[in-house]
């Protein structure tokens, strides 16, 4: 049970990278970007045809599935920018896209990573440490890095004009930003981070499949919308753009424990899916029924008397 | 010929040439629909260095897309519009920003919410200038960003880290209004800035108006609702209906009018009554 807890956790770590693409378009951005299913997948298609196939350096093995992740990005992206398509049905097409992408990439549905070097096998070799020890470091280690990059990113002048593209286009405009620009660079970096994500996990479960990215994004909210809760009831509520990175990366840890428990407890493997479903809809719609709610419950027939 | 293309743009610009000049600029929308609508008839306007222009008009009268047309929201049908000798007729709008300041009506519009005081003026700040890999924000800027907000005399330059969203429309427009004079601006373009305040907010803006305005001498154009702040700021006035400028009088002249005398003007010019729901006599 404890090694199960403990390796969902690590697990969810590993997925935070990830998060933190999709905090860049679903928090910074106001895009739900659909594309993630399908770069997620990417990343460790692209990951363990590198190491498997060609025989490349695992940690280079990660750079390439993070550019080959802001390329996918990109289409979404430019798709959106420049078609003027929909951003939801832009990522729909990418995602659906890459499912042959990857299986191009791949030649097979899936490519098992037996008996071979990854990043987990050298940190373990160089520290001497217990492999599941060795994966929980690599990814508090990336998570760190990526939360650090972003910090800075997002403080530089590029960065600050993406932040107010999610705010107020009108005014990014007339401050002579073209918010194309700003939204293709945000979603490349976004799905980049994604497709990172997903060759840390495809290294750490040792096998890359065409499927592994289905529902990335909805695990992606999910994580989000646990993060900010986290952060509500954390006392002081942090409410720094840095602090918000970090809680993205703890909703994945939590999300990723919670489902450790309730799998512990009985449920389907199959039906998580479903929960994770109900999580993300009940989260979204929960603030805007009790608003509602508020709302009725302040009217008096009679009128409400203002002086009081 | 609304698609007739003119003039071609002066090469360099001199003191001499108009800041702003619009020749035979037009634009309808829905074009071939059943709700096809000239918003502006080819339209010839000269700006000159230092005008300060209010503009006056009914509902449709053509007033916004003016502005919006100067401001490449979107292009014109025809024409050309040169700003300080630069033709842009063909310039999209993060282009043009280089050459403008703009307020806009909705004060929600003018800043970001989820960022800080500082964090928007250091993006007023950098208007028209190609964004890198420096800090958003400077520490210098901060202590001129400061320094500038003092001058609004709203408190704000204690605040500097607040998130805009946290202040009221009037705070938050005259942040526009200085975010948007930060960077002298060629032609600073306002959109009835204070048609969503309060009257005695709307009183203080407009005042901040006058002073920025007038204090560093720029060129600008403002349209009103308030027909009183139209007879009382700036050296021009331009009337307009169904896009076109029916009376457009400036210096002595202008000052001698009274709003009477401007309704009586827009009756005799239109044929019909004044009718902007928005309008303020007085």
């Amino acid at each position: 049970m404890a090694s199960a807890l403990f390796s969902a956790i690590t697990q969810g770590i590993l997925w935070g990278v990830m998060i933190l693409g999709v905090y860049i378009t679903y928090k910074l951005l106001d895009i739900a970007d659909l594309s993630v299913d399908g770069t997620f997948a990417l990343g460790g298609c692209v990951a363990a045809t590198a190491v498997m196939t060609s025989g490349m350096d695992p940690w280079l093995a990660l750079l390439i599935a993070f550019v080959a992740g802001c390329l996918a990005g990109g289409v979404t992206g430019l798709m959106h920018a420049l078609l003027n398509i929909p951003a939801i049905l832009a990522g729909i097409l990418t995602m659906i896209g890459l499912w042959s992408v990857n299986l191009r990439i791949m030649g097979k549905s899936n490519i098992p990573l037996l008996n071979t070097r990854t990043i987990y096998t050298d940190v373990t070799d160089w520290t001497g440490l217990p492999r599941d020890v060795s994966v929980l470091i690599v990814g508090v280690a990336m998570a760190a890095i990526v939360v650090g990059a972003l910090y800075w990113f997002f403080g530089t002048e590029i960065g600050s004009a993406i932040r107010a593209t999610g705010n107020n286009h009108d005014m990014v405009r007339a401050l002579g930003v073209d918010t194309r620009v700003t939204i293709l660079i945000a979603v490349m970096l976004s799905n980049g981070l994604v497709a990172l994500s997903g060759a840390l996990v495809c290294q750490s479960q040792k096998y890359a499949d065409v499927g592994m990215g289905t529902g990335a994004i909805v695990i992606g909210l999910a994580s989000i919308v646990i993060g900010e809760a986290l952060r509500h009831v954390t006392p002081g509520k942090p409410s720094a753009f840095g602090s918000r990175l970090v809680y993205a990366v703890i909703g994945s840890a939590a999300y990723f424990l919670i489902r450790a428990i309730v799998l512990q407890l009985g449920l389907d493997a199959n039906d998580m899916k479903l929960f994770t479903a109900v999580i993300v809809a009940v989260a979204l719609g929960v603030p805007y029924l009790t608003g509602r709610w508020r709302q009725k419950h302040s009217y008096q027939r009679e009128g409400a008397t203002i002086d009081g | 010929m609304a698609n007739e293309r003119t003039q071609a743009p002066q090469p360099q610009a001199s003191a001499a040439d108009p800041m702003l000049k619009l020749t035979r600029v037009s634009k309808t929308f829905n074009r071939g629909t059943a709700n096809e609508k000239v918003a502006i008839w080819p339209m010839d306007l000269t700006i000159d260095r230092g005008d300060f222009v209010t503009i006056i008009g009914g509902n449709g009268a053509g007033k916004s897309t003016l502005l919006n047309l100067i401001a490449g929201v979107f292009l014109p049908d025809g024409g050309t519009v040169v700003i300080d000798g630069t033709d842009v007729s063909l310039d999209a709008e993060p282009q043009r920003a280089r050459y403008l300041g703009r307020v806009f009506q909705d004060p929600m519009r003018g800043t970001a919410s989820d960022m800080q005081i500082v964090e928007n003026m250091a993006l007023a700040y950098r208007r028209g200038t190609r964004r890198g890999l420096q800090r958003g924000v400077t520490a210098e800027e901060r202590a001129l960003f400061k320094e500038k907000l003092g001058t609004l005399g709203l408190g704000l330059e204690g605040r500097l880290s607040s998130k805009v969203g946290l202040l009221s429309g009037g705070q938050r427009q005259a942040l526009t209004l200085l975010m948007a004079t930060l960077k002298r601006p060629d032609v600073l373009l306002l959109d009835e800035p204070t048609a969503a305040l309060d009257p005695a907010t709307a009183a203080k803006v407009t005042t901040l108006i006058r002073e920025i305005v007038e204090g560093e001498g720029l060129t600008a154009l403002m349209v009103t609702h308030n027909m009183t702040d139209a007879l009382k700021l700036g050296n021009r006035l331009i009337m307009m209906s169904e896009g076109r400028v029916i009376y457009d009088v400036r210096g002595a002249e202008k000052d001698a009018l009274v709003v009477a005398d401007l309704l009586e003007k827009f009756e005799e010019v239109s044929g019909q009554a004044f009718d902007n729901d928005r309008m303020l006599l007085g």
